[in-house]
């Protein structure tokens, strides 16, 4: 679990906008030394922007950050030495070989990481002499998080890792930045994809129209939507629904056509409603339990479903 | 901070050469197409053993192809510094590498001087191998005085990379560099004397391309092979253009 230490990444109420487009309104965000913390929203919720302006690479127009307690516009020659970057829509030269990429990377760096261990542990070893442009798109996003990673940063921001990737590439990367932690690196992750983040973030942070409309673990987030679960199961002799419907965690029981059985209910109603029925001597089968996940959360708070939009977070920002 | 020192320079310079050399089309035009062009011209043009100048008396030591040597060398430089140079950055921007590059602590300047003192080492290799192509096959004759030639030569390729700096700072896509490029490309060949020898263009003409980069580079080359002293103006006008251009181009350097 991560240490509760001095915030490395402190921003406060981050403004920017392009032309007339206003791309983030007002973003906050502490980040803990050795925490994985997520920034989810749709495309365009302002997700890059934020991270730009964390790592120095735009200026903000309002607001204030601190990055390891440097500020990023100010000092960002020496930020650079100490965060690492994966960024959307930037790539290598094509011809340049895996091995040639990770070395040319690494002296720009004061105390870079070794880059054979870091081939090894990206599992790049074997693809060290091909080039960029003959790489498959994870191994590119491999090779990305390795030249994130090669100048031993503090924190590494992880910016669409798995976009575009294969669920087995994705798993694979997953594992990749479980890792990285494990190193010790804080990690920055934005994501649209609501699996990844509870995969791996002890944190997350919704993003919608350039405002932050959640934070908290992502059960937290999620339970923002209700904390309800719903229980289904098949027993295997009827049951009187009013004999569930009595425990104090149940809000509901519905007999199904088929005789399966739905409950809802919250806190301890798994427990309850199994207590109960083997009380009544019935067995339960095929039970299956979906609580409200982090993207319900996100289809809710960010307006993204066809249900209406919370009116608070979709009002048209103005700066 | 380490990359600022020399050490990075020399490896960014020497991934870059790696680059450019696994580009056949590159390495062709970098490093053979002066001489091919040289031997070319030399074996098939009836002037080409003729006297430079039916009527100069200076221009008229010289043959033909001797005259036209140090504008093949001013062609060969305009073509890297102005199209190859500025459209391989561009195309760096275009396709996110110096986005990737700008998260790095490597400042933009290091990136365009690996890219400058590759290309003019390629240069370097291609006028050397031109000369001897020159020399054996057509009967180019020897300058005058090979200092004077070798440093205009220099100074023309640093000062037309100062231009090609300015497109490859800010052009946005491969396509807007080839356009910029291409377009200063012919206007600076004309003034270099390609499409006709500067001796025989009217005076105007004469006394602006002694102001640009390649009309200085071309006709301080020519001087430097006749013996004629050494041309003063033509190295001072464009150690200006390098000295201005480089630095501007580092400070409007954009990563995206």
């Amino acid at each position: 679990m991560p240490a509760r230490t001095e915030p490395v990444i402190h921003a406060e109420h981050l403004r920017k906008r392009y032309g007339s487009t206003v791309a983030v309104a007002d973003v906050s965000l502490t980040v803990h030394r050795g925490e994985i913390v997520g920034v989810l929203g749709r495309n365009g919720a302002g997700k890059t922007t934020t991270v730009e302006l964390l790592a120095g690479l735009r200026d903000r127009d309002g607001g204030t950050v601190s990055v390891l307690g440097l500020d990023p516009e100010r000092d960002g020659a020496a930020l650079r030495e100490r965060v690492g970057l994966q960024l959307q829509e930037s790539a290598l030269p094509a011809r340049i070989t895996v091995r040639e990429a990770v070395e040319e990377y690494a002296c720009f760096y004061d105390h870079p990481a070794d880059p054979e261990e870091l081939l090894r542990d990206l599992d790049l070893l074997d693809k060290a002499g091909t080039r960029y442009a003959d790489l498959s798109g994870g191994q590119k996003q491999r090779l990305s998080i390795a030249l994130a990673l090669v100048g031993d940063p503090e924190i590494a921001v992880l910016d669409e890792l798995t976009t575009g990737l294969d669920p087995q590439a994705r798993r694979d990367t997953w594992e990749v930045v479980e890792r990285v932690r494990r190193r010790g690196v804080t990690v920055l992750l934005v994501t649209h994809f609501m699996e990844e983040a509870e995969r791996l973030c002890d944190r997350v942070l919704l993003i919608d129209a350039g405002r932050v409309v959640a934070e908290g673990t992502p059960a937290e987030v999620a339970a923002r939507v209700g904390a309800e679960q719903t229980l289904q199961l098949r027993p295997s002799a009827p049951v009187d629904p009013a004999v569930l419907t009595a425990l104090p965690s149940v809000t509901a029981a519905q007999p199904g056509a088929d005789g399966s059985l739905e409950v809802r209910g919250s806190g301890t109603v798994v427990q309850d409603v199994m207590v109960a029925l083997a009380a009544a001597g019935v067995r339960a089968d095929d039970v299956r339990l979906h609580r409200s996940t982090l993207e319900d959360a996100f289809v809710r708070l960010t307006g993204a479903g066809t249900g209406a939009p919370d009116p608070r977070t979709t009002t048209p920002v103005e700066a | 901070m380490s990359a600022t020192s020399p050490r990075v320079l020399a490896r960014v310079t020497a991934v870059e050469t790696r680059l450019a050399l696994r580009d056949p089309s590159n390495a062709f035009f970098a490093i053979l197409f002066p001489a091919v062009l040289l031997a070319v011209l030399g074996l098939t043009m009836p002037w080409s053993r003729a006297p430079y100048s039916e009527t100069d008396p200076l221009l008229g030591q010289i043959s033909g192809i001797t005259g036209y040597t140090p504008i093949v060398l001013t062609l060969a430089v305009g073509t890297v510094a102005l199209s190859s140079y500025p459209v391989t950055v561009a195309t760096y921007r275009g396709q996110g590498v110096l986005r990737r590059l700008s998260t790095t602590p490597l400042p933009p300047s290091r990136l365009l001087l690996a890219q400058i003192l590759l290309n003019v080492g390629q240069l370097l290799v291609a006028a050397v191998l031109a000369l001897a192509v020159g020399m054996l096959l057509v009967d180019v004759t020897a300058p005058e005085r090979p200092g004077v030639v070798l440093a205009a030569f220099l100074l023309t390729a640093t000062s037309a990379f100062g231009v090609g700096s300015l497109i490859a700072a800010r052009a946005p896509t491969a396509g807007a560099a080839t356009g910029i490029g291409m377009t200063t490309y012919f206007v600076s060949l004309f003034f270099a004397g390609v499409w006709l020898p500067l001796p025989i263009m009217p005076d105007i003409v004469q006394e602006i391309a002694a102001w640009t980069p390649l009309g200085a580079g071309s006709q301080a080359m020519l001087d430097g092979w006749l013996g004629v002293g050494v041309p003063t103006r033509e190295l001072l006008v464009m150690a200006g253009w390098t000295v201005v251009l480089v630095p501007l181009a580092a400070r409007v350097f954009r990563w995206r």
